[in-house]
């Protein structure tokens, strides 16, 4: 059973290798070899899910070893896998919603040329995915890391023909740099620490190493989070990510990569149990993200992007919770999952409008949408009332966990940070109910301009309909999860016994009854909602965005993260950069420069003794021979 | 000549050596030397193939010989690497390791493991003697890259009748295995005389094999002339060093020959009381040495190495390049480790200097070259100045990380000839390094391929050539030879100067007008060239089960 592991790093691996190599000939039936080895790493999964849930205690835990890469004395670079609780949520998560989002894609690249190495591309993510989660070592880890970060990149820019997804493209590489070398940087630190990247002995002896380097450790592994999950401050490459094809908006910018930094900070917990300050600094992450995210989200006209911001204003939740200690892990990964359902669900819905709008992303020229594309409408509505937390629906049971645990920290602390989740719930009811309103309610504001702009370009008029079935299927299945899944983790608690093997987990003291939260929650809930109403239910959406206050207008420009970032970041930088390459010009050129130059001419030289004469090469070689005995003889001293 | 034929000889010789002049006179009994032939069964079994290939080549019609040589070829050599690898499964190569054929043969871990890499070598290069689709079909017969008629002179009717009628040279397939024979030998030899014998034996098949080009015959013939002139007075110098070390210990065994330098055997009588017996020694012991170097292309003992291979036919050059390097450093390492491991700080400086100088000068000379094969050439120096460097740590880490070198650089060197031989104009192969201007655009394939096995050389991890690399540096630092790795890191930084440019004016640079164009092979030269790359990645990705392999396969016996 052990060595099924690395089955399940290995279909979608082979799948990226087939459809990456095999050329045109691949292109009929290309994104079938790529769904098939999906849905073979989803059984392996399910196989090894119904193995594990048949052992109990420790034994759950099953480990694989691969090869090791060139050992060098102590520095063991393991190809393992460890596959306990955690790893198979995330397993099933992957591989589950990956098969859905593989098949829907079917349907809505069919028109694209390059369908199959998108295909290709999306294995590769599979592939790099798994194996962040199973790898039993923070370097594997990494590799995976690295790996889940070149597919986004690859898929964020898959139609580079477009300047602005290349430029987003580069743009979420170049921020996760940032993070990716907190990742490096920690995964150093720990080596020279602890002297292992092994899971196992980093967090048993993690107590072991000084606090400074333990807050050193936690604070590098959020650089590394924020950067992955699009936390602030590296949160501002998400945005423009949405320029990629919507199926990977929904798999990777928002069910599954985007939350490798939960996993991270969560499969670090000893760690960061350890160091406080940095477990601190994780909650005001959270928090601070929370808000940021679903204030933007409040203000886009672009549906893609206002589910981005919501993505992040949700992470911001599943941060906080891992912050919290082991008050929060399970809730961060059980809203993890749910979130995994309803917010690919959404995206899958919004690709849906999309695709029946001609690719309009505007919610202005949207409206009444609903008796065009009834399933996209009912399977979109249920992830809505999921993600704002409506009773009984996925998003209430795992969210409000999180309000309560925020709540328990204690102190002025909980008070704060409960605050602030508490507050984020309203947001999000108010921008999700936004978003539902401006696309399927109120008047059509479509096809309305083609004949107001006279001498334009003649757009053609857009024919809503509903998408075909390979889209349908696997936003009706995604509408299930989000409807279902919280109640199901919850009854008997079975999720958190479930993780807390892993994990670990103490409840926390509520300052007031969890009734009070709870009814707290929903008042919210009712005023985001009403507010929403209000402002988008009752008047009319204007076609034109209104000038908007202050705050709004900063909130469209993404709160001045990319002026921010400018003026604090690039310019610097550029200097930086001019003066680096005036001294590479002037020293380094010089130095490299000349050694070449006297290597040439050396060579130029030597190149003449090899004249073409055979008695010249005797010669030398009886010279070399003359020379060689007497050096010997000498070192002898004879 | 087959291997039972030499030992006889040779125990016959050292039988009345050893014995006393009086009894030499009065025994007239013949003893029959003891052959263990199953433990010797691939060598034989290579020998024999050969010997059916010339009886091929005598009775069968031109017609079917080709099939048939190739056939006989390729079952013969993946037989003897399955008798290889019974023989290593079988314990031959750790714990029933011993000395064969009265003492002449050595089967143990080193030798299986060299000769294991060398018929794999060799199974590939007769891939690509073998492949017939790269020259236009010469009045409607397939052609190979070898000259239609060895024995006709160059440009005279003789020939132009030769290649009109479609002649062949099948002969090739019988001369690679008399070469490969002689290289399975080479690396197990325990004697000095079964060296030269077997030295004797690879060596005579690659002369011809060199001088067999179908194109530039001339350039051909005057490479395996220089080749064969500087390798016997190579020859010459190794048997001399021979007779010194009989001289001086009274026996060409090697455990012999040990004994006497550890002390704990005796001086030959005559020459105890002598005062140079050192001299003898050192002097002999340098001279083998040197018979040795010139195999593996050591400065100053490399001249021969670029004008050979540039005028060998290519896949000969490639085969020559792997297989021989294999067989000579075998040869090199069991001479040092086990016959003159007393006198390693006599040894150790001096091969210190030969390993610098070969890294540096291999590596600085390549800068400048404009021919592919030339390139690879000196290329090949520089790679024998790495594996020098991993032979002076004088430890089992050291064996085992030039065992693993050798295997990988190998392939990779296989792989990289072949590719050469598909980059073709009107001329034959295109070898000038210009003409390869822009060969990323036309055949992103080929070139694609070419650079992997460039980065490979450079030693650029990932590939075979940074595990290989890493071995050995790893194993002469060890040994307390830092200062050589240094060089050697150098070195490679220089070398990788050439292997990118090459890569550059492949990818980077606009394709010239009237450029060459890729021949497409049949599955012979594709599958030589896969098993090149899938060695190399497999190699460099997940090199720690042929590192533990080449770790088991380390101890000489003795």
């Amino acid at each position: 059973m052990d060595h099924l592991i690395g089955a399940l790093v290995g279909a979608p691996l082979l799948g990226a290798g087939i459809l990456l190599t095999g050329g045109r000939r691949l292109d009929r039936i290309g994104h079938w070899i790529g769904c098939l080895l999906a849905a073979v790493s989803f059984a392996i999964g399910v196989l090894l899910f119904a193995d594990m849930l048949g052992k109990s205690g420790a034994a759950r835990t099953m480990t694989s070893h691969l090869f090791s890469w060139v050992p060098v004395a102590s520095f063991q670079a393991n190809v393992s896998f460890q596959l306990d609780q955690l790893s198979m949520t995330f397993v099933l998560l992957i591989t589950g919603v990956g098969t859905l989002i593989h098949i829907y894609s079917v349907g809505y690249m069919e028109y694209d040329e390059r369908r199959r190495q998108f295909f290709g591309y999306l294995n590769l993510f599979l592939a790099a995915m798994l194996l962040l989660v199973l790898a039993d070592n923070y370097l594997l880890l990494y590799v995976g890391w690295e790996g889940v970060g070149l597919a986004s990149y690859l898929l964020i820019g898959f139609w580079q023909h477009k300047p602005s997804a290349a430029t987003a493209a580069k743009k979420a590489f170049i921020v996760n740099r940032v993070g990716d070398m907190g990742l490096s940087i920690a995964v150093m630190v720990m080596f020279t620490t602890f002297g292992t990247f092994t899971f196992g002995p980093v967090l048993a002896h993690a107590t072991s190493a000084s606090q400074a380097k333990l807050t050193g450790i936690g604070l590098l592994l959020l650089l590394g989070a924020c950067g992955k999950s699009a936390q602030v401050p590296l949160q501002s490459w998400l945005g423009d990510a949405m320029e990629g094809p919507t199926p990977v908006s929904a798999l990777i910018h928002a069910a599954t990569m985007v939350t490798a930094g939960v996993y991270l900070i969560t499969r670090s917990g000893a760690i960061f149990n350890a160091a406080p300050t940095a477990q601190l600094a994780v909650t005001v992450v959270g928090a601070v993200t929370l808000l940021f995210g679903a204030i933007v989200g409040c203000a886009k006209d672009d549906i893609k992007k206002a589910l981005a911001g919501s993505t992040m204003s949700q992470i911001g939740y599943m941060i906080l919770a891992a912050g919290l200690g082991p008050i929060g892990y399970v809730f961060a990964i059980m809203h993890l999952v749910t979130h995994g359902f309803f917010k690919a669900g959404l995206f899958l819905g919004a690709g849906s409008v999309m695709h029946g709008m001609n690719d309009e992303v505007d919610m202005r020229k949207y409206g009444g949408l609903r008796t065009y594309m009834p399933i996209t409408y009912v399977t979109f509505g249920l992830g809505y009332l999921a993600i704002i937390g409506f009773p009984g629906l996925s998003g209430y049971w795992s969210k409000d966990k999180i309000i309560e645990a925020a709540f328990a920290k204690g102190g002025t602390d909980g008070w704060i940070l409960g605050g602030v989740a508490l507050l984020g719930a309203g947001i999000t009811a108010f921008y999700m109910t936004r978003v539902m309103l401006m696309t399927f309610f109120g008047d059509k504001r479509w096809g309305r301009e083609a004949a107001q702009e006279p001498g334009g370009v003649a757009q053609p008029q857009p024919h809503p309909h509903e998408a075909p079935k390979t889209m349908t299927i696997p936003m009706i299945i995604l509408a299930f999860g989000s409807v279902f899944a919280g109640g199901l983790f919850s009854i008997n608690s079975s999720f958190l016994h479930w993780l807390q093997p892993v994990t670990g987990h103490t409840e926390g003291h509520l300052p007031v009854s969890a009734a009070v939260i709870q009814a707290a929650t929903l008042v919210v809930l009712a005023i985001g909602l009403g507010l929403a109403w209000r402002q988008y239910g009752r008047q009319a959406v204007p076609a034109v965005a209104p000038r908007g206050s202050l705050l709004t207008r900063a909130a469209r420009r993404d709160l001045l993260q990319d002026d921010f970032n400018h003026v604090a970041l690039v310019k610097p930088g550029e200097y930086l950069t001019r003066g680096l390459v005036y001294l590479d010009h002037s020293l380094v050129d010089g130095a490299v420069n000349g050694t070449a130059a006297s290597v040439g001419g050396l060579s130029g030289r030597l190149r003449r003794l090899q004249n073409g004469y055979v008695r010249s090469y005797a010669v030398s070689m009886f010279g070399g021979a003359a020379l060689l005995v007497a050096a010997t003889l000498l070192m002898r001293g004879v | 000549m087959t291997t039972a034929t030499a030992v006889s000889i040779h125990s016959l010789w050292t039988t009345l050596a050893d014995s006393t002049p009086g009894a030499a006179t009065t025994s007239t009994a013949f003893q029959t030397p003891k052959v263990e032939y199953a433990q010797l069964s691939p060598i034989l079994i290579v020998f024999g193939a050969a010997i059916l290939g010339v009886l091929a080549e005598a009775f069968l019609p031109r017609r079917s010989r080709y099939t048939a040589q190739l056939a006989i070829s390729v079952i013969g050599l993946a037989a003897a690497f399955a008798a290889v690898v019974a023989l290593a499964a079988d314990g031959y190569a750790s714990t029933k390791s011993h000395i064969a054929a009265m003492g002449a043969v050595a089967v143990d871990g080193p030798a299986l493991f060299l000769q294991g890499t060398i018929l794999l070598v060799a199974l590939v290069a007769a891939f690509t003697f073998a492949e017939r689709r790269l020259d236009p079909a010469a009045h409607g017969n397939r052609v190979d890259s070898f000259a239609a008629q060895g024995s006709a002179v160059p440009g005279s009717e003789q020939e132009k009748a030769a290649v009109k009628a479609g002649f062949t040279t099948t002969e090739i397939f019988p001369l690679l295995l008399f070469a490969v024979g002689g290289m399975l030998v080479f690396p197990a030899a325990n004697d000095l005389l079964t060296l030269f014998v077997s030295l004797e034996v690879f060596s005579l098949p690659l002369y011809l094999l060199c001088a067999l080009s179908r194109r530039h015959r001339l350039m051909s013939q005057e490479s395996a002339v220089k080749y064969f002139l500087l390798g016997a007075f190579s020859s010459a110098i190794l048997l001399f060093g021979v007779a010194l070390l009989y001289g001086y210990a009274g026996t060409v065994s090697y455990g012999g020959i040990a004994d006497v330098v550890g002390g704990t055997a005796k001086l030959t009588p005559a020459l105890a009381n002598s005062t140079a017996t050192d001299a003898l020694l050192l002097i002999g012991g340098a001279m083998v040495v040197i018979g040795l170097l010139f195999k593996v292309a050591a400065v100053p003992f490399h001249m021969w190495t670029p004008d050979v291979y540039q005028g060998a036919p290519t896949p000969v050059t490639g085969f020559m390049a792997a297989a021989t390097k294999v067989a000579a450093f075998g040869a090199l390492l069991r001479l040092l480790y086990v016959v003159l491991p007393g006198l390693r700080w006599d040894w150790r400086p001096v091969m210190w200097a030969v390993a610098i100088l070969t890294m540096v000068i291999g590596a600085i000379i390549a800068v400048t070259q404009t021919d592919v094969k030339r390139l690879l050439a000196y290329s090949s120096i520089a790679h024998a100045g790495f594996i020098l460097a991993g032979v002076v740590a004088v430890s089992p880490d050291g064996v085992s990380s030039v065992l693993f070198y050798l295997g990988a650089y190998s392939f990779v060197t296989l792989g990289a000839f072949a590719v050469v031989t598909l980059v073709r104009d009107a001329g034959g192969e295109a070898t000038h390094l210009s003409r390869w201007a822009g060969l990323g655009r036309r055949s992103p394939l080929v070139a694609a391929v070419f650079a992997v096995y460039l980065l490979a050389f450079a030693g650029i991890p990932l590939t075979s050539g940074f595990a290989g690399k890493f071995a050995v540096f790893k194993a002469a630092a060890e040994g307390g030879a830092l200062p050589l790795v240094i060089i050697g890191v150098i070195s490679s930084a220089i070398a990788a100067f050439f292997y990118i440019r090459v890569i550059v004016l492949m990818f980077f640079s606009e394709p010239q007008p009237g450029a060459p164009s890729v021949a497409i092979p049949s599955l012979l030269t594709s599958s030589a060239i896969a098993v090149g790359v899938a060695v190399t990645l497999v190699l460099g990705v997940a090199p720690q089960y042929f590192l533990d392999l080449a770790g088991k396969a380390s101890v000489f016996v003795r």
